[in-house]
C-alpha cells in the first residue's frame, strides 16, 4: 500500500508541475509583456494607459453594467417562474428547462445572426444604448442561471414553505421575495457570479451588433497598441478568477449547511 | 415556437372548476397561473426561439424568400466545404487532446483533498479559461509566442531559434490549435472532475483486498464506468470548440480558415449580394454539428448516472 501510494502522489505532483507550468507560462508572459520599458528596462505604461484611455475606461463602465442589468434581468425572469412551475404548473417544466439549455445547443455566433434584424427593431424602439444587449446576454446566461437556481429549489422543500406562508396569510409577492428568494440566496449569488463573469467577458455578440464593450475595446486596441490590450486582459482574467474563487467557497458552504440541516 | 406560447396562455380547456372560498390563489388549471409564466415565455421566444428560427428557416430561403435548397448545397461545395472539414479538424483535435490532459489534471486535483487550496484553485481557474477567455486567451498567447513574445524572444536571444520560420502559424490553425487546447483541457477539468468525484474509495479497497493492481483496478473497474463520461466529456469538448468564435476571432484578423469566422465574414458584409442567406446556411450546419454532438453527449451522461446513484 505504501508504495502506492508513494507512485501516485509521485504522478500527481509530476501532473500538477507540468500542467500548472502550461497554464502559468502565458500569465507570466503577459507580467512580462506589459512591463516592458524602453531598451531593456521595466515601465508600467501598459498598466498606466488603461485609465488614460477615456474610451477603455467607458466600455469598462458599460460592460459593468450590463453585468449587473444582465444578472438581475435573467434572475427576475426565472425565480418567479421557476417557483411556480414547481408549485402550480409542473408539466411545463420539461418545456422551461428545454428552452433554458437552448443556448448551449446554439453557438452564439449562430444566435447573432438571427440576433442581427432583431436588433434593428430593439434600437428603433428602445434607441441604440449598448445597455440594450442586456436582453442578448440575458438568454446567454440562462443556462448557467437555470442550473444554479434548480440546484438550489431542489434543496429546499418549497411546497411546505410557501403554503406555511400563505395559509399565514402572505401574498405570492411576500412568499417569493422574503420566504423562497432568502432560502435559495446561495444559489441567486451563485447564478449572479456566473452571469457577471460571463458577461464581462462576452466577445462574440457585442461586436458583431457593433457595440463597444469592454472586450471589444480590447480587441480593437490590440490592433494599436498590444501592451495595453493585454495588460487589460491579465486584469479580465484575474478578476474573473477571483469572482469564481469565492465561489467556491459560497458552494461549500451550502454544502455544510446541507449536512447540518439533514 | 411562437405558438405554444399562445395555447399556453389560453389553456383554459383544462380549467378545472374553482374551489368555494378559494384564497389559496389561482389553481393550476385556470388562466391566472398560466399568466405568471408569461412574461418568460413571451421573453424567450423574442431573443431566443426567434433568431434561431430566423437563421434555420433563413437557410432555406433566397433573396425574395422563397424556398430553395441552393444554400444548403453551397456548403458542399469549395471554401465552405473546407472550412466545416477544418472546423471539424480543429475542434476534434483539441477534444481529444484537451479530454486526455484534463483527465490526467482531473485525477490530480480528484485524490487530493476535497477541500483544499489546490482544488480550489484549479477549480476556479479552469472556470476562469473554459468559459470566459474569449479575447484574453488570444492576447495571452500573442504574449507568449507572438511575434514579440516572452518565450519567442527568451528562444531567440538565448538558443537563436526562430519561433516564425515556418511562416505565422500562431494566426493560423496550428496557433489556433495550441490556444484552443488551452481552453479545452481546463473545460474537461470541470465536467470530468465530478465523474472522478463519484469513483467510491471502496472499489478501488476492494481490488486491493483482492490482490489486484493499479492498473487491474483500472482495467476492469474504474476504466469501464468513467468510459461513457470520458466519451461523454470528448463530445462536449468537440461542440464546445466548434462553437468557439472569440478567440479565433482576435487571433486570425485575415481570411477565414474556419466556420464562425466565415460567418463573421457574412455579417460584416464581406459577401456578394443576394448570398446574405449563405451565413444562415451555415449557421444551420453549425447548429446541426453541435446539436448532433450535445445529443449524443446527454445519451452518454444518462449511461453513467447509473453508477452515481
Amino acid at each position: 500500500m505504501a508504495a502506492v501510494t508513494r507512485s501516485r502522489s509521485v504522478a500527481r505532483t509530476v501532473i500538477l508541475l507540468v500542467l500548472g507550468a502550461f497554464f502559468l507560462l502565458p500569465l507570466v508572459a503577459m507580467a512580462e509583456f506589459t512591463t516592458r520599458g524602453a531598451g531593456g528596462t521595466r515601465s508600467l505604461a501598459s498598466w498606466a494607459a488603461i485609465a488614460d484611455d477615456p474610451d477603455l475606461v467607458e466600455a469598462i463602465l458599460v460592460s459593468v453594467q450590463l453585468a449587473v442589468t444582465s444578472s438581475v434581468l435573467v434572475l427576475v425572469l426565472l425565480v418567479p417562474t421557476m417557483t411556480w412551475i414547481r408549485l402550480r404548473l409542473p408539466g411545463l417544466r420539461r418545456l422551461v428547462e428545454f428552452l433554458c439549455l437552448l443556448p448551449v445547443a446554439i453557438p452564439a455566433i449562430v444566435l447573432v445572426v438571427g440576433m442581427a434584424p432583431l436588433y434593428a427593431w430593439v434600437n428603433y424602439f428602445l434607441g441604440d444604448s449598448p445597455l440594450t444587449l442586456t436582453f442578448a446576454y440575458a438568454v446567454l446566461v440562462l443556462p448557467f442561471a437555470y442550473r444554479a437556481i434548480d440546484a438550489g429549489l431542489s434543496a429546499i422543500d418549497l411546497k411546505t414553505l410557501a403554503e406555511a406562508a400563505r395559509g399565514l396569510g402572505a401574498s405570492w409577492g411576500t412568499v417569493l421575495l422574503r420566504v423562497v428568494a432568502p432560502n435559495i440566496r446561495t444559489a441567486l449569488i451563485g447564478a449572479s457570479l456566473l452571469s457577471v463573469a460571463l458577461v464581462l467577458g462576452e466577445f462574440t455578440i457585442a461586436s458583431l451588433l457593433n457595440f463597444d464593450t469592454l472586450q471589444v475595446r480590447v480587441n480593437l486596441l490590440g490592433k494599436r497598441d498590444a501592451g495595453v490590450s493585454i495588460a487589460v486582459s491579465l486584469l479580465t482574467l484575474l478578476f474573473a478568477f477571483a469572482l469564481l474563487f469565492l465561489l467556491s467557497f459560497i458552494g461549500g458552504r451550502r454544502r455544510d449547511t446541507a449536512v447540518g440541516g439533514g | 415556437m411562437v405558438a405554444p406560447v399562445t395555447t399556453a396562455a389560453g389553456g383554459g380547456r383544462q380549467a378545472s372548476p374553482r374551489r368555494k372560498g378559494n384564497d389559496r390563489g389561482p389553481s393550476s388549471g385556470s388562466v391566472l397561473a398560466w399568466l405568471v409564466v408569461v412574461p418568460f415565455l413571451a421573453y424567450v421566444g423574442t431573443f431566443l426561439v426567434y433568431p434561431t428560427a430566423l437563421v434555420l428557416a433563413g437557410a432555406f430561403q433566397d433573396a425574395d424568400g422563397a424556398f430553395t435548397l441552393a444554400n444548403l448545397a453551397a456548403l458542399t461545395r469549395g471554401a465552405y466545404l473546407q472550412a466545416f472539414l477544418r472546423s471539424v479538424q480543429l475542434s476534434a483535435i483539441t477534444a481529444l487532446l484537451g479530454a486526455v490532459l484534463g483527465a490526467l489534471l482531473s485525477w490530480g486535483v480528484a485524490v487530493g483533498k476535497p477541500d483544499g487550496l489546490v482544488r480550489r484553485v484549479v477549480v476556479a481557474g479552469a472556470g476562469v479559461l473554459a468559459q470566459f477567455g474569449g479575447v484574453p486567451l488570444a492576447f495571452a498567447f500573442l504574449a507568449t509566442v507572438g511575434f514579440q513574445g516572452f518565450v519567442t524572444r527568451f528562444l531567440r536571444d538565448s538558443f537563436g531559434v526562430d519561433l516564425f520560420a515556418t511562416g505565422a502559424w500562431l494566426f493560423e490553425l496550428p496557433g489556433l490549435t495550441l490556444v484552443y487546447t488551452f481552453f479545452q483541457i481546463p473545460l474537461m477539468v470541470i465536467v470530468f472532475l465530478p465523474a472522478l468525484d463519484g469513483l467510491r474509495p471502496q472499489w478501488r479497497e476492494a481490488v486491493d483486498g483482492l490482490g489486484g493492481s493499479a492498473w487491474t483496478y483500472w482495467r476492469h473497474v474504474g476504466g469501464p464506468i468513467l468510459l461513457p463520461a470520458f466519451l461523454g466529456a470528448v463530445l462536449l469538448l468537440f461542440a464546445n470548440a466548434f462553437s468557439a468564435y472569440a478567440t479565433a476571432a482576435a487571433l486570425v484578423s485575415q481570411g477565414s480558415p474556419i466556420v464562425p469566422l466565415q460567418i463573421r465574414g457574412f455579417l460584416t458584409g464581406e459577401v456578394l449580394l443576394g448570398q446574405e442567406n449563405l451565413g444562415k446556411a451555415l449557421g444551420l450546419g453549425m447548429v446541426v454539428v453541435v446539436a448532433v454532438a450535445m445529443g449524443l453527449y446527454a445519451v452518454l451522461q444518462r449511461r453513467f448516472a447509473r453508477w452515481q446513484r
